[in-house]
């Protein structure tokens, strides 16, 4: 990529797949890039605009069921899987993460094909895994800092594919279910960590930054972050605290809507 | 409804206590020595004897329900000040018992139907128990203000909350749905019911609104006040209730084209809006709509929110802001004053302990204000505000970022349970 021209980054259906603050990841990419004297720039591409082409990176965020069907049907019929990976970076968050496997199938038993971008597969987990997860970066990658961190908020349990490296180990929390957090292939990741993601954890950030402009950038300061980081990793610590109480408390207390046990519990 | 009208005006000859079953009495009774412990032991009363009376006796709820008039207040924003509006203006009728406090659960409502015997109740309800609370109390009417993105954490999806919503139409035809139209998900729940109050209360925060509750297609907006679904053919009801800016005031319009004026103490364009929710259910319920108007204009504290708080150098107003909705109609009241802003964030179970939605805030419209970043989560908050590129200092403790502050008044935003400890804290938790 040249240096002269700004980088380019493409929020691909922010209205579909824009729930849970996962535009954040791009305010962190453009202002990693200003703080560094590159110019960034944002393209919010919503679902009646076509996927421009030439985008430095591409990012997909979380949503709901029938918005991540309507995302990969829209998805599918655009130019989005041809120009993935080559030449482009592509970063996409939990829905997004299994909008780019091969297949999903959803909650309601609905079953859909995905972009095929990755070689991995959802089906609906026994409950939906809420909460902190933390774990240890694939060192492949050569992530400064190798402690990833996020919160998940998903039901689909995720098999990769021969030819898919995780992004992580897990720690704390669920990740992909089978102790492996995320997928790495070529220049295309994906995760299942919000916070964003790429606030909370300023190492994968830059590794997306140097991977789609191929500088090497210098290390900035935020002054929060050292606090946050230490914040988050001992909040996961504290989960199954949590789990015993909330297993302890009648259901009469529980908040509703937390696990498939409560979902079939409740009249409607 | 005349007959539900009926009933209750019978109850209020009698005392609603006589018909209690002896397991309901006891459970409440229960109730109430636990409540007073607790509140001797300084902590609040309301959730602790409700979630006893209904351990003890889960069918009490039903029973202490019968007979009375009740509304249920939901929605993701606005619940509060709405119900208090609203039980304002029904006061001005008879007695009234409501949730002040924002105790907002089933134990929250067990806890005003034991301990209040007016025949009428208003109640906020949380929208994740608006259902099963349907099912218990058997209301009159449900008011429904808007729905949108809040606690994803405990929530799930906002379509799943809709879809039960929905669904209690087939058991309950005859409830009244007072609704706010502009709001394509309240509009998807609303529709599904026979008999709608259709209030028109202007734009708000549309972050959630995007695309079509019922079939996920991209929504048209002709126009500020307009969305359309063109697959499904879902599109915005048309309203009954119209909140219209008029110079120099805001108007309500009523069915009839009366207009009627809104001038609420409450600071904002939200609590026009949700004083316009509340005089249109008023009005459902009997109560002419000048006097309806009137008492919700003159609401000025709900269970401290937009209160100030003075200390020997500061004088602090208090505002609750937890999810996008509520923050976007924050930073427009921030915005007409330049005054330091202090911002809690715990992300407590109470708040939901994602803090993703912090970045869906454009908190970048706080440029020029002196920001400080506090709570439990102040990091994060921290975070955020520097990809803002907001200049902010970070500080745990709220009230110690306070007294750091010059003289003078001082914004203090608060998610929820930062704002319960502030009340706490600043010497107003006994109410």
């Amino acid at each position: 990529m040249s240096t002269e021209s700004a980088v380019r980054i493409a929020t691909l259906l922010p209205d579909l797949l824009g729930t849970y603050g996962d535009r954040g990841n791009a305010t962190v990419l453009a202002a990693r890039l200003h703080w560094r004297g590159l110019a960034a720039e944002i393209l919010e591409v919503p679902s009646d605009s076509p996927v421009p082409l030439g985008c430095d990176i591409y990012l997909l965020g979380g949503g709901e069921d029938v918005a991540q069907a309507e995302a990969t049907r829209l998805l599918r019929a655009s130019a989005f899987p041809a120009v993935a990976g080559h030449g482009s970076t592509v970063f996409a968050v939990c829905a997004g993460l299994q909008i780019l496997g091969t297949t999903t199938v959803d909650a309601s038993g609905a079953h859909q094909e995905g972009l095929g971008l990755l070689d991995l597969a959802t089906r609906p987990g026994r409950h939906r895994s809420i909460g902190e997860v933390t774990g240890c970066a694939d060192p492949a990658l050569g992530l400064t800092d190798s402690v990833l961190t996020g919160f998940e908020n998903h039901a689909g349990i995720t098999e990769r594919g021969p030819g898919t490296r995780p992004l992580a180990r897990v720690t704390t929390g669920t990740g992909n279910g089978d102790g492996t957090e995320g997928a790495v292939h070529g220049r295309i990741f994906a995760t299942y960590l919000h916070g964003p993601v790429l606030a909370r954890n300023p190492a994968l950030a830059d590794h997306l930054l140097r991977t789609a402009t191929g500088i090497e950038l210098a290390p900035v300061r935020l002054p929060d972050l050292a606090a946050l980081r230490r914040d988050v990793v001992t909040a996961a610590k504290g989960t199954w605290r949590r789990r015993i109480r909330s297993a302890l408390l009648p259901s009469a207390w529980h908040t509703p809507g937390v696990t498939a046990r409560d979902r079939r519990s409740r009249p409607l | 409804m005349t007959a539900t009208l009926e009933r209750a005006q019978r109850s209020e000859t009698g005392k609603p206590d006589m018909r209690r079953s002896i397991r309901t009495r006891f459970a409440v009774g229960a109730g109430r020595f636990v409540a007073w412990l607790s509140r001797i032991a300084g902590f609040g009363g309301h959730v602790i004897g409700g979630r006893i009376a209904l351990l003890l006796h889960p069918g009490c709820l039903a029973e202490l329900a019968c007979g009375r008039r009740i509304v249920l207040v939901s929605g993701t924003n606005g619940k509060t000040t709405t119900t208090a509006m609203l039980t304002a203006a029904l006061r001005a009728e008879g007695p009234v018992a409501s949730n002040d406090t924002g105790a907002n659960m089933l134990d929250g409502l067990t806890w005003v139907l034991a301990t209040d015997p007016a025949p009428t109740v208003v109640v906020e309800i949380d929208e994740l128990y608006l259902p099963i609370a349907v099912q218990r109390v058997h209301p009159v009417a449900v008011v429904l203000g808007n729905l949108s993105r809040d606690q994803l954490d405990r929530a799930g999806e906002l379509r799943d909350t809709a879809r039960r919503l929905r669904a209690l139409a087939d058991s309950f035809p005859a409830l009244r749905i007072v609704a706010n139209c502009e709001d394509p998900y309240v509009a998807f729940i609303a529709a599904a019911f026979p008999r709608v109050v259709w209030v028109s209360v202007g734009s708000g925060w549309d972050g959630d609104t995007g695309n079509c509750p019922a079939c996920g297609h991209r929504l048209a907006k002709r126009s500020p006040l307009h969305w359309a679904c063109a697959r499904c053919r879902t599109e915005r009801p048309d309203p009954e209730w119209r909140l219209t800016l008029e110079d120099p005031d805001t108007m309500l319009r009523t069915p009839e084209e009366q207009p009627v004026p809104l001038r609420p103490v409450l600071p904002g364009r939200v609590n026009e809006q949700n004083a316009a929710m509340a005089v249109a259910a008023a009005r459902l319920l009997g109560v002419p709509v000048e006097r309806a108007a009137a008492a919700a204009n003159r609401v000025h504290d709900i269970a401290g929110r937009y209160r100030t708080i003075r200390t020997e150098r500061h004088t602090a107003r208090m505002i609750l802001a937890k999810n996008p909705a509520g923050w976007a109609a924050t930073l427009e009241i921030l915005a007409a004053n330049p005054a330091p802003v202090i911002i809690s964030i715990n992300a407590n179970e109470a708040d939901g302990r994602d803090t993703s939605w912090l970045y869906d805030v454009p908190f970048e419209r706080l440029a020029g204000h002196t920001v400080l970043a506090t709570g439990a989560r102040a990091a994060d908050l921290g975070v955020r505000l520097s990809y803002a590129g907001i200049a902010h200092g970070t500080e745990p403790d709220p009230l110690a970022a306070l007294t750091a502050l010059e003289p003078g008044p001082v914004y203090l935003v608060s998610d929820y349970s930062g704002f319960a400890e502030l009340r706490r804290r600043t010497g107003d938790g006994s109410r």
